[in-house]
């Protein structure tokens, strides 16, 4: 039976791996490279990193960090943050990544989402959208790492994404992100029930609860989760041992 | 001359794949190449591939490597299709009703949509993520029956399928996978793997020379640098 996938996340700017809440006040976690090697150690099904870095100064660091660990870390690797266009798109895929993640050039530029599906496959294709609650079951899409309002609703918006052909969508709570109160479980559920193509549920990880309730609750195809295994309070190995206890099928 | 022909026709990203098999075969010679001519010398091929079957059939015949990939196989140099590179060794696909190149019989489908496994979660199209890969042998065993072969301490091993390729590799074990098309061989006996979508699919076949996979052994761990390592070692009669 197909696992149910757990993701680490890296935050990453400036070279170094960091952690906020709620989209602020940042957190140095570690070397990107070292992180990286010990979650494909620990079991890690795959790893997205996103460049947050603010300044294009340093959009290279990204490609450097993206191709020392494709030398050495051997699960898909996914990478998003800044990717404005289709070359963009294959910078990043020739750098190492698997996959690229689109967020806010997606929705300034959907047919960017269409173009870069159709030239390099909707597998390598995820849309990431950051969502934030605004009535009961009701969720509107943020940009420009959650700055910016866009009237579009979570739910309509992810289908859209699909139809132009992405391949999987990366869907954070922007309510939840760091506050360790487990997953925005509607709005998994919303999105989830209304694609074919897999969603990895983002934002709220505080323990491994909140992981399995994320499968068994928010119907995700895959978690993901940042600081419950930056600052060492679990391994991934533990995340999916607690997992499979609770019947969830996983890669152990 | 190279060691090993990475073949590409602008479909995907290969350098996933040059990097896995510099890590099992760090003093080859590797060529990723769409030339025929290296291609043609190369001591083994590895066929990759990712999108879609009109678009990856027209950029093959288009660089006129349908014809060089058939030399190839016919002339019984070990051969590794990966993906799109299993998919389009069959007579036809679905996908775009695609005429492919037909070195086996059989055609690929699509995955039924609004299906769901056996926990009740909804299956997804695309199949993405980490699946058991169930080895076979052959003949086939009779149900319920299982290889077994004794372990260096003295213990029964569930001893998993019976080509090489999968050497040292556990029975079931997991591989990453990404595709919404399986292929459906009209010869059963070309099946070396089975993975279940909900219902069995054929995920591996072999020939002679020739062994193809659906899943992605370059991002499969430590699972798919063993199966790359034994085709690197491989030696077919």
């Amino acid at each position: 039976m197909l696992a149910k996938r757990i993701i680490p996340c890296l935050d990453v700017t400036a070279g170094r791996v960091v952690k906020g809440v709620s989209f602020v006040e940042l957190r140095d976690a570690g070397d990107p490279v070292e992180i990286a090697r010990r979650y494909d150690e620990q079991g890690a099904d795959e790893l997205t990193f996103l460049d947050i870095t603010a300044s294009s100064d340093d959009r290279g660091i990204i490609f450097r960090i993206i191709e020392q660990v494709a030398e050495q870390v051997f699960i898909p690797l996914t990478v998003g943050g800044g990717v404005r266009e289709v070359q963009d798109v294959r910078n990043l895929l020739n750098a190492g990544a698997d996959k690229v993640s689109i967020n806010t050039s997606a929705v300034v530029n959907p047919q960017l989402v269409a173009d870069a599906s159709a030239r390099y496959g909707s597998q390598c294709i995820v849309v990431a959208i950051d969502a934030k609650q605004t009535a009961p079951n009701k969720w509107e899409v943020f940009t420009h790492g959650g700055r910016k309002a866009t009237g579009l609703d979570a739910v309509e918006w992810a289908k859209k994404m699909q139809s132009l052909g992405a391949g999987e969508i990366l869907l954070t709570s922007m309510d939840k992100d760091g506050q360790k109160s487990g997953f925005d479980l509607a709005l998994t559920r919303a999105v989830t029930d209304a694609l074919e193509i897999p969603v990895i549920a983002s934002g709220g990880v505080g323990n491994l609860q909140h992981l399995a309730d994320g499968v068994k609750l928010g119907g995700a195809d895959a978690v993901l989760a940042a600081s419950i295994f930056h600052f060492g309070e679990y391994t991934v190995q533990q995340a999916k041992e607690y997992m499979a206890k609770q019947g969830i099928e996983v890669r152990l | 001359m190279v060691d090993i022909a990475v073949v590409d026709y602008g479909m995907g990203n290969l350098r996933s794949v040059q990097q896995a098999v510099r890590k099992v075969a760090p003093d080859a010679d590797i060529a990723v190449t769409g030339e025929a001519a290296v291609i043609a010398s190369a001591g083994r091929v590895i066929f990759p591939g990712q999108g879609a079957a009109p678009d990856c059939m027209r950029e093959i015949r288009s660089r006129g490597l349908d014809r060089v990939i058939s030399d190839v196989i016919r002339e019984g140099k070990p051969f590794l299709g990966i993906c799109m590179g299993l998919q389009v060794l069959f007579e036809h696909s679905e996908e775009g009703d695609t005429p492919c190149l037909g070195v086996f019989s059989g055609q690929v489908r699509r995955f039924a949509s609004g299906l769901h496994d056996a926990q009740g979660s909804k299956l997804k199209v695309p199949h993405m993520g980490w699946n058991q890969v169930h080895q076979l042998t052959h003949p086939p065993l009779p149900e319920g029956v299982k290889a077994v072969a004794l372990s260096p301490s003295g213990g029964k091993l569930d001893r998993g399928g019976d080509h090489v390729l999968w050497n040292g590799i556990e029975q079931d074990a997991r591989f990453y996978f990404v595709h919404s098309y399986y292929v459906d061989p009209r010869d059963p006996g070309l099946g070396q793997a089975t993975s279940d979508y909900p219902r069995p699919f054929v995920c591996a076949v072999a020939k002679e020379n020739l062994f193809a996979v659906q899943f992605h052994p370059e991002k499969s761990a430590a699972a798919g640098l063993k199966l790359l390592q034994n085709f690197i070692n491989w030696n077919p009669a």
